[in-house]
């Protein structure tokens, strides 16, 4: 049984673990609005860059690009996007599970973004080529850093496709880690359900004719390297929304099993308080009685 | 049969409505796009962009992009779209001097992507400066 001055000793420590959980939560509070709006208003962008790619492929002739295209090699890139920081529930845990969980051919390549994304890949010891550190926010200047790595190494043809891990925001309790084929151009789902509403089908679009101004090889070399660049950075974003989502969730439950905990131990510690008053002045009425 | 056109950066959804008609900067020059224009897919370059409505024309200023034209639809990517009324014009002019003077200060031949932002930068603020004081002279 423990005394009631242990018992004051851990309502203080727990005291103190919720007040840096509630100040954490606060922090991460405001950074998720941040990075929410951020990753709300990329998202239009990057969604139809992506639906208009993916239509324009069907028509592009055959080696018009080589992102349209298969890699001949049978190796397989992937670009693993985690946070940089823990505490944030289950968030990189769910990520990982996904990563492991998909079937991926051939021999496996890793490009990483967070640092617990390269804890992640040294422990399960794959084959790691990269690691970009980015800032919180993400700068699009240090996402077009990786995006060109990705392309760079893909344009060797020594892979067959890249694949992109990341976790997509939906919104506050929801995140979803998804596997998105970043290349070559695939459709690909950013946040919460894609709105395909007037998506054409690969026949109805065969029979579509596009004229390309001024030749579709110059539209392509332009536009797909962008592509690329833009979507990465939405990844990212992504990412960062569901990471200090996530975290806020995580550390509001913390302080709020911290309270109960204060309120349950509050009440231990009264009752063996009451219990020792009781006890005193039972003595002294049993004392006073035998003097009688 | 209505054209419906939408405009979006990485920024916003800036346009997205059925117009009369729309004048944009293509890679070969102004294209005027009616409704029920031929397919068609070309890059944007910075310039201007007129969109007409019920006889009324708004005048945008966009950076570099992708149009993607199809009979009933026309999309525009562009890194950047601002409305010419709400360009400031101290702004864009401040901007060309910051520029200038990032492009003396970088040696050439070095930090190519310094230069070559410096110089999209230039271009950019000399765009929405020309749209703006054509608006004022007419």
């Amino acid at each position: 049984m423990p005394s009631t001055r242990d018992i004051r000793r851990r309502i203080k420590s727990v005291k103190n673990t919720a007040q840096i959980t509630k100040a954490m939560q606060l922090v991460a509070a405001a950074k998720m609005k941040k990075a929410q709006d951020q990753a709300s208003h990329g998202r239009a962008y990057a969604e139809m860059l992506n639906k208009v790619l993916v239509n324009l492929k069907v028509h592009a002739e055959e080696g018009i690009h080589p992102f349209f295209a298969e890699g001949k090699g049978d190796k397989t890139l992937v670009l693993l996007i985690a946070s940089d920081k823990g505490l944030c529930g289950a968030l990189n845990t769910n990520l990982f599970k996904k990563l492991l969980n998909t079937q991926i051919e051939g021999e496996v390549e890793y490009v990483t973004i967070g640092r617990k994304s390269v804890q992640a890949i040294n422990r399960l010891r794959r084959t790691l080529l990269a690691d970009f550190p980015i800032k919180d926010p993400a700068k699009f200047a240090e996402v077009r850093a990786v995006s060109r790595f990705i392309q760079d190494k893909y344009r060797t043809g020594e892979y067959k496709k890249v694949l992109a891990v990341f976790n997509n925001f939906i919104n506050t309790v929801t995140i979803l880690p998804s596997v998105e084929q970043l290349l070559p151009v695939n459709p690909v789902t950013l946040g919460g359900k894609r709105d395909f509403g007037h998506e054409i089908t690969p026949a109805a679009a065969a029979t579509l004719e596009y004229k390309f101004e001024p030749s579709a090889q110059v539209v392509f070399e332009t536009v797909l390297p962008q592509y690329v660049n833009d979507t990465v950075y939405q990844m990212v974003l992504e990412s960062r929304a569901s990471e200090h989502s996530s975290r806020m969730v995580a550390m509001k439950n913390a302080t709020d099993n911290a309270k109960q905990m204060i309120k349950d131990l509050s009440l231990e510690y009264n009752k063996l308080r009451q219990a020792a008053i009781t006890n005193e002045l039972l003595e002294i009425t049993t004392a006073k009685m035998a003097l009688e | 049969m209505p054209l419906k056109l939408e405009i979006v950066t990485p920024e916003a959804r800036i346009y997205s409505d059925e117009v009369d008609t729309v004048v944009l900067p293509g890679y070969e020059g102004e294209m005027g796009v009616l409704p029920a224009h031929s397919n068609l897919v070309t890059t944007l370059v910075p310039g201007e962009l007129r969109i007409t409505k019920g006889g009324k024309t708004i005048e945008l200023a966009v950076g570099e992009g992708l149009v993607e034209v199809t009979g009933s639809v026309t999309r525009i990517l562009t890194d950047a779209a601002i409305d010419s009324e709400k360009i400031d014009e101290k702004a864009a002019e401040e901007a060309i001097a910051r520029a200038k003077k990032a492009l003396e200060t970088l040696k050439p031949g070095e930090q190519q992507e310094e230069v070559a932002a410096a110089m999209a930068a230039i271009q950019r603020a000399t765009i929405h400066l020309n749209i703006k004081r054509k608006r004022r002279t007419i």
